[in-house]
């Protein structure tokens, strides 16, 4: 293809410049001391440190897998920093105490941490380094029941809830970065929207890797309970290192009794460069318990990272309970995506949805990898996949890896899928028209997102559509 | 050149014009001037070199140009990339016009006016604005509303992408409209919506060239001059009667007449 589409693809990452801040960090490594000791730094309640332990002990019975349509150099996880905060943290009383420095960091990635400066109806959780630096409109959601901040303050505030439903969705035993995540996490965000709430505004939190050598483990729990709902946002970035970084984090979502919980993510972690050298390392367990009647709905647009290991899944244990899963994943350059879904159907008439757009350029490797799984009493279980891949230039690959597991015979199952190719034909047509072969790119790509793209919130959409774009610049070749 | 331009200045002015696709050569000394306001069609047989030249005009590059000039209002059209030329007022209309998933039509159409706004340093049109002045076109070639909303070509019929290509004309409103086949594979009344639709479309400062195969087009939109192409030049231009002789005789005999050497073109080597 031609030069334009090339130049289009190399473009640069707009996120990669690091902040100044002093951190607090531990040594590198792993080890049970160390295990204690980020518990201690929080100060913990006992349960949350057995729950540690119990979970690095099973972690050093396991193996990496293998089974990802990836490769990497193998991790030193003895040369990992397992907790690293921004210092000094003293409690802060209003966003003003908020250190300059990040705010100053957040502000230059369009996420400003002064309410009035925020759009009115979205709630920032700012992590920085894995540690939450700030929470805006706390105290307005609080008016309405619904809790949501740090991951840390919600231990110190509502024990009871993080013991409940802590692990309740992803087990530590469940996987070797889950179980990894579960002995080392240092923060994240928790939300609760409490019975027959409809929450007042999107909540959202943004993810910024910042020191260098760290590894970053999130915490993410979101219950919604009976009849309630939640719109929840995750928008992450790095800055640009030649090393690559491990980002192992866990997200649980609990969806009781008629609840709804729609999760968006823009994934936007520092790539590496166009020769593969540096980028995130993005190994990611979501997971979400659908209760009778709820609903939970995954959509994210995967633009960053050198690795992606990723499957957002439903287990839709009530009757009537629905998943859906709404993806587009861009690999540029070296860029490895193993991503997809499970949707484990239970109850009875459960439904679900499967949308999964791959997009490859340059020499991105894209793979789709799901599971559909019907279980024994899943009576009338329905899915319906979709899975769509779309290749620029001629030096990249899709694969799609669908199981299907049908032990109902009354389950209903389809799958389809497509590959094609942004033609010469088609860019020559725009061109003819006046669209310049970039702007015609990122619009024909754009077009083969739409239906993932449509499912997100308003202003994320936006950004997500400039993103596809920039994350073609420099791709076809 | 300077006496010419005292008098009309040509709008389209093509000399000598040579092509190869691979080693074949499929234009072979091209040469064709159009003035502002007039209707050209260029007629010809399969593989004469019609829609090659209607390609390479708008940039096309599948064909490697090997010798000749073509100029727009003046400016070098073979120095230009595709979307230049598209600013310039150049209009292609598709034989096969291309699918875009997902990439709505309406807003296909606003991009492209605004990127040429844009180039041109004319205002950009909103939404809005936009939207108006497309609905005004669309009753020119009667198209349904619903269509706007729909991906760019998906899933539309042939009679519709033609009737698609001549709402982008209206739009886009270009100096110069190259149709390729705007008639093939259409039923007469899509025929006759789409040949009212580049009827009404006709100005003092539009020029068009309409490429086909037959001459049913030309019942239609009757043209100022008509050319017929054979081995890759014109060999025949005439008035309205060439189309009619064209009818009676069948390319046949201009395809003998050219074999023989009676245009002076030399004869076609068998690819």
């Amino acid at each position: 293809m031609s030069d334009t589409i090339r130049e289009l693809t190399e473009q640069k990452y707009k996120y990669g410049f690091v902040t100044d801040v002093e951190e607090d960090r531990i040594r590198k490594g792993l080890d049970e001391d160390v295990v204690r000791l980020i518990s201690s730094k929080k100060q913990e309640p006992q349960f949350l440190l057995d729950f540690r332990l119990k979970a690095f002990r099973h972690w050093l019975t396991l193996e990496e897998p293998t089974w990802a349509k990836v490769h990497y150099n193998p991790i030193d996880y003895q040369g990992i920093v397992y907790y690293s905060a921004p210092r000094p943290r003293k409690k802060l009383s209003s966003m003003d105490e908020v250190d300059p420095e990040m705010r100053e960091a957040f502000a230059k990635l369009g996420i400003p941490l002064e309410e009035q400066k925020r759009l009115s109806n979205v709630a920032v959780d700012a992590v920085f380094d894995s540690v939450s630096v700030a929470t805006t409109f706390k105290k307005k959601l609080a008016d309405m029941g619904v809790i949501f901040g740090s991951f840390s303050d919600a231990v110190k505030e509502h024990p009871a809830l993080i013991e409940k439903y802590l692990g309740s969705v992803v087990p530590y035993t469940d996987n070797y970065f889950a179980t990894l995540n579960s002995a080392v996490f240092s923060d994240g965000s928790f939300a609760y929207i409490p019975k027959g709430v409809r929450c007042p505004m999107e909540l959202s939190t943004y993810f910024r890797i910042n020191a260098a050598d760290t590894g970053q483990f999130e915490r993410t729990l979101i219950v919604a309970d009976e009849g309630a709902s939640v719109s929840y946002l995750e928008g992450c970035t790095a800055p640009q290192r030649d090393q690559n970084q491990l980002h192992a984090a866990v997200v649980e979502l609990v969806a009781l009794d008629r609840a709804d919980i729609k999760y968006s993510t823009v994934q936007n972690w520092y790539p590496g460069d166009a020769e593969g050298k540096g980028g995130i390392y993005n190994f990611v367990t979501k997971r979400g318990k659908a209760m009778k009647g709820s609903r939970i709905s995954w959509t994210q647009v995967e633009t960053g990272s050198a690795i992606t290991w990723k499957y957002p899944s439903c287990i839709l244990q009530g009757d009537d309970s629905v998943g859906e899963f709404y993806s587009v994943a861009l690999t540029n350059h070296r860029q490895q995506a193993d991503t997809g879904t499970k949707m484990i159907h239970i109850g009875k008439n459960t439904r679900s949805t499967i949308v999964s757009k791959g997009i490859s350029a340059g020499r991105g490797q894209n793979t789709y990898r799901g599971q559909v799984k019907i279980g024994k009493g899943a009576e009338g279980a329905r899915n319906h996949s979709q899975c769509d891949s779309l290749l620029i230039g001629d030096r990249c690959s899709a694969h799609t890896f669908p199981y299907i597991e049908a032990r109902n015979p009354t389950a209903q199952v389809e799958h389809e899928a497509t590959t094609s190719k942004i033609s010469e034909d088609q860019l020559f047509y725009c061109r003819q028209r006046g669209i310049k072969e970039e702007d015609a790119v990122s619009m024909i790509v754009n077009g083969f997102a739409r239906q993932v793209l449509k499912e997100l919130p308003m202003e994320f959409a936006v950004e997500a559509q400039k993103l596809l774009g920039m994350s073609l610049e420099g791709s076809v070749g | 050149m300077s006496q010419e331009s005292n008098r009309t200045a040509a709008m389209l002015e093509v000399r000598d014009l040579r092509a190869r696709i691979d080693e074949r050569e499929i234009l072979r000394g091209m040469s064709l001037t159009v003035n502002p306001g007039e209707v050209h069609a260029i007629m010809g047989p399969n593989g004469s070199g019609k829609s090659t030249f209607a390609g390479i005009l708008a940039g096309k590059d599948r064909a490697r140009v090997t010798g000749g000039t073509a100029t727009l209002d003046g400016q070098d059209l073979l120095a230009m990339t595709p979307e230049a030329r598209a600013v310039a007022g150049l209009f292609l209309g598709f034989q096969y016009p291309v699918e875009i998933p997902g990439v709505g039509n309406l807003y296909f159409m606003r991009t492209a006016l605004n990127a040429q706004r844009r180039s041109r340093g004319e205002e950009e049109l909103d939404a809005v604005d936009f939207l108006e002045l497309a609905r005004e076109k669309m009753k020119l070639v009667e198209m349904d509303p619903a269509f706007m909303n729909r991906g760019v070509n998906e899933g539309f019929s042939g009679g519709e992408k033609k009737r698609n290509e001549v709402l982008q004309m209206a739009v886009l409103e270009p100096r110069l409209a190259i149709l390729d086949e705007i008639d093939s594979g259409l039923d007469i009344d899509a025929l006759r919506v789409v040949a009212r639709g580049v009827e009404a479309l006709r100005s003092p400062v539009r020029s068009t060239i309409l490429v086909t195969h037959y001459q049913r087009l030309l019942e239609y939109i009757v043209p100022d001059r008509i050319h017929v192409m054979a081995a890759g030049s014109i060999v025949l231009s005439g008035g309205r009667e060439l189309a009619l002789e064209l009818e009676k005789k069948g390319y046949a005999w201009v395809d003998e007449e050219a074999k023989r050497g009676a245009f002076g073109a030399p004869a076609p080597v068998a690819p």
